[in-house]
């Protein structure tokens, strides 16, 4: 076990690093970050005086270096466009992501896991073909499409909600709604499949023959048993929610870090987009890692292989 | 089954889309004299000689006053600081300041206000980002209390328009003890607005100044309060725009803008702004060959025969809509010195196809038109190309990398627009672009000897007479393809009275509540 965890580890840092180089190179050639920084119309002395004041003369690895050097003692820099620490940005911002990536998990397993039980229970009848509609309609629809669709509906049409902003859990509710929608289909397909699996075992046909009441067998015996890949899986997905937080967090013009990676992608703000990027790589790769040791822990088959 | 109920669902959806249309807003603005607004773009500080945006130009107007003002329907120049203003000679300029004006701290405004604000913006060693706004200014010294003497580097005819147009004037005391980074998040300013308070990345909480100085050509502040949010999605806009909690956005495209003028509730002006669209080609040959043959641009009757090849009126009309117009010459109509006495290329196709064939390009060729914003207006030019044969492949890029890249000489046609920061001045546009700087990809020696003369002649007569000549040859070399205007949709609420004009700053100063 603990051969298979430093295995686990070393691969997660390898990960980490290769983000972190990746995400520094590709925002470095996908345009002079000098010409936009200094904005439209901007002389080329201007253009040169950007380049040596944010030090974009130099060569290309000792800037990775340096910058990966600092980022390891917490250092993440200045922002280039607004006057605030990069460390800072991200504190500020990160209460608002946060709150929506777990709001929309627990969204998504509150409507995914009664929805893959009841598929369950009745495998093959209208109830599981519409429990998996539902799911599926949610993946098949983008995400800023079904934000904008819930904004016509409880924000124009019904007025129940307001539409941008997040001084109040009101305006938390379509984000979730549509960030958590999108998780659904993950999670309800597990739900159905363990649940199905485990209602098969022997365990359980044994539970029924004692005369064991149909909830408790249902929720006692079995959801116990089924939902455990689940918990692994639902990590894995607020690490996504997490990212995929980018586009709902500019529709619902939430201030948080997806919002901020996208305005700062937008005008160029190197530091602050890597300092993202990195940040959420490490909290993907931190509970991809947790849950493979779960994982591992739970079935000795995995951590052999 | 299925089908059915996704068919009904999609109905009652669009149902109740355009019922939306027909509801009273929930909370407009009017009740709590608090007009709410939205901008796309985080401004990155509120110190005007630190930030570049557009958004930075606005919040400005409202929050501070230049020493002069330009009347945005005569374009004639008042004292807005200054009292009164004259040239003593060709490179110094004497201004006499208004007396008991305030700043929002209370404090009066003197003649040591105006001399370290430009003093400081002129200084190189500031490192202010605007430093175009600034950089012909020599010095600026104190002769009176209320009076100062702007000395020039050279002469330079654009000095009322950048005193109008950019650099306020800040309080002395204030910026130098908190410094830009503190100015930018609490400002304090002469102007109609007092800025109270500032969420970076989400709003901007303006107040009327109650003691805005009477005699102002801005007039007087009319609304109580100004919330300025940061909403990046247009879409978002829209929405909030049609509930009522907004009361005034702007940019809107074309096809959303028809859509939210048929709402009962909301005006939607789509007013002319300084941006102008047009192509330009690598006539100077700094590209060589591309798609493996000689750039075909170097030759004028290709470049002519693409001036013939566009719908400028259609596109106008078509994809801008509203006030759109076709422009001929390099240079927006209303700017000083833009002549309209230029060779017209009218749209003719057989007329471009027999220009390409005299060119030796019977069959027409294959090219590259690089554009970096409005992807169908391009597409509307590589139809028009393709009438004539040209098969034009587009490329779309960044607005940074695009610049990058044709300032390597790598590009042989780009679509590209200017808005000449509401410079009322054609030398914010034909100066930048034919002066053999970066971006002048002409390179013409005749056309750059007009036009520097004219920069820095202060004889209105003959700069105009330069302008004109130096258009003129621009317009029968063909080095660019000016198209047309660009429009800016103001979608506001019927209760706001609210004016666009042609520079695109809105001035919320003199709106008020019908």
């Amino acid at each position: 076990m603990l051969i298979y965890t430093l295995k686990r580890l070393g691969l997660a840092i390898i990960v980490m690093i290769t983000v972190s180089m990746i995400s520094f190179m590709l925002l470095r050639v996908s345009g002079d970050p000098a010409i936009s920084l200094a904005g439209e119309g901007a002389s080329s002395a201007e253009i040169e005086f950007v380049r040596e004041q944010y030090g974009f003369d130099r060569p290309l690895i000792i800037q990775y270096f340096e910058w990966a050097g600092r980022a390891i003692q917490g250092d993440l820099g200045n922002s280039a466009y607004v006057k605030q620490s990069v460390a800072q940005m991200l504190r500020e911002r990160m209460g608002v992501t946060m709150t929506l990536g777990i709001c929309s998990l627990t969204f998504a397993m509150l409507l995914a896991i009664p929805l893959g039980m009841l598929a369950a229970i009745r495998p093959n009848t209208w109830i599981d073909r519409l429990a998996l509609s539902i799911s599926v309609m949610g993946q098949a629809m983008p995400s800023f499409w079904f934000g904008l669709i819930l904004i016509i509906f409880f924000g124009v049409y019904l007025r129940w909600l307001p539409i941008s902003g997040s001084d109040t859990w009101k305006h938390f509710v379509m984000p979730t709604i549509a960030l958590g929608y999108y998780a659904t289909p993950a999670i309800m397909r597990l739900v159905r499949s363990g649940m199905l699996e485990v209602l098969a075992s022997d365990h359980i046909r044994t539970a029924r023959a004692k005369g064991l009441r149909w909830p408790k067998i249902l929720f006692k015996h079995t959801l116990r048993n089924a939902i455990i890949p689940v918990v692994a899986v639902a990590a894995v997905q607020l690490g996504f929610m997490l990212g995929g937080s980018i586009v709902i967090e500019a529709i619902f013009a939430l201030n948080g870090l997806g919002n901020l990676a996208w305005v700062s992608i937008s005008r160029s703000d190197l530091p602050v987009v890597q300092a993202i990027v990195l940040f959420l790589s490490i909290i993907y790769i931190f509970l991809t890692f947790m849950a493979d040791i779960f994982n591992a822990f739970l079935d000795p088959r995995i951590r052999s292989s | 089954m299925k089908k059915k109920s996704i068919n009904l669902l999609s109905i009652s959806l669009f149902i109740l889309m355009c019922l939306s249309c027909f509801l009273q807003p929930a909370f407009a603005g009017k009740k709590d004299d608090t007009l709410n607004i939205a901008f796309s773009k985080e401004l990155e500080t509120l110190d005007r000689y630190f930030n570049t945006a557009r958004e930075g130009i606005v919040i400005a107007r409202h929050a501070y006053d230049n020493l002069l003002y330009r009347d945005p329907v005569t374009y004639e120049y008042k004292g807005l600081l200054a009292k009164s203003f004259k040239w003593n000679t060709d490179t110094e300029m004497e201004i006499v300041l208004r007396e008991g004006v305030k700043f929002h701290n209370g404090q009066e405004l003197t003649a040591d206000d105006v001399a370290y604000t430009l003093n400081f913006a002129a200084n190189p060693d500031n490192k202010v980002k605007t430093q175009r706004y600034s950089d012909w200014i020599d010095k600026v010294e104190k002769t009176g209390t209320y009076s100062v003497k702007i000395m020039l580097k050279k002469p330079f005819p654009a000095a009322l328009e950048f005193l109008s147009g950019a650099n306020p004037i800040y309080p002395k005391e204030y910026y130098s003890s908190v410094g830009p980074d503190g100015f930018g998040v609490k400002p304090i300013g002469t102007g109609p607005y007092k800025v109270v308070e500032v969420i970076p990345g989400q709003k901007v909480v303006l107040e009327k100044n109650e003691n805005y100085f009477k005699d102002s050509p801005k007039g007087q502040p009319n609304i109580g309060k100004i919330v300025w949010r940061t909403l990046p999605e247009v879409n978002t806009q829209m929405a909030e725009l049609m509930t009522g909690s907004l009361d005034w956005i702007w940019l809107v495209p074309p096809d959303q803008a028809v859509k939210l003028a048929e709402i009962p509730t909301l005006t939607v002006t789509p007013a002319e702004t300084m941006r102008i669209g047009y192509i330009v080609f690598d006539a100077a040959n700094r590209s060589g060959t591309e798609h493996g043959m000689d750039n075909p641009y170097v030759n004028l009757k290709v470049r002519q025969a693409i001036n013939h090849a566009i719908n400028r009126d259609s596109i106008a009309k078509n994809l801008v809509g509203g006030q759109s117009r076709s422009v001929y010459s390099a240079c927006f109509p209303s700017q000083f010195g833009c002549e309209q006495d230029v060779k017209q290329y009218e749209y003719n196709p057989e007329k471009a196809k027999k220009l390409l064939a005299e060119a030796g390009y019977p069959n027409g060729f294959e090219t590259t038109l690089y554009g970096y914003r409005n992807r169908d207006f391009a597409e509307a030019m590589i139809g028009d190309l393709a009438a004539v044969g040209i098969k034009a492949n587009l490329m779309i890029m960044k607005y940074s990398a695009l610049r990058e890249k044709a300032r390597a000489g790598k590009t042989q046609m780009q679509f590209l627009t200017w808005g000449s920061y509401s410079i009322n001045d054609v030398s914010a546009i034909v100066s930048h672009f034919f002066e053999f700087e970066a971006d002048d990809f002409s390179r013409d020696p005749m056309v750059r000897d007009l036009l520097v003369e004219a920069d820095t002649s202060i004889d209105t007569a003959k700069r105009k007479k330069l302008y004109s000549q130096a258009l003129k040859l621009i317009a029968d070399q063909a080095y660019w393809c000016p198209m047309f205007t660009y429009v800016s949709n103001n979608c506001y609420s019927k209760d706001l009275d609210f004016t666009p004009y042609p520079d695109a700053v809105p001035r919320f100063f003199q709106s008020k509540w019908k």
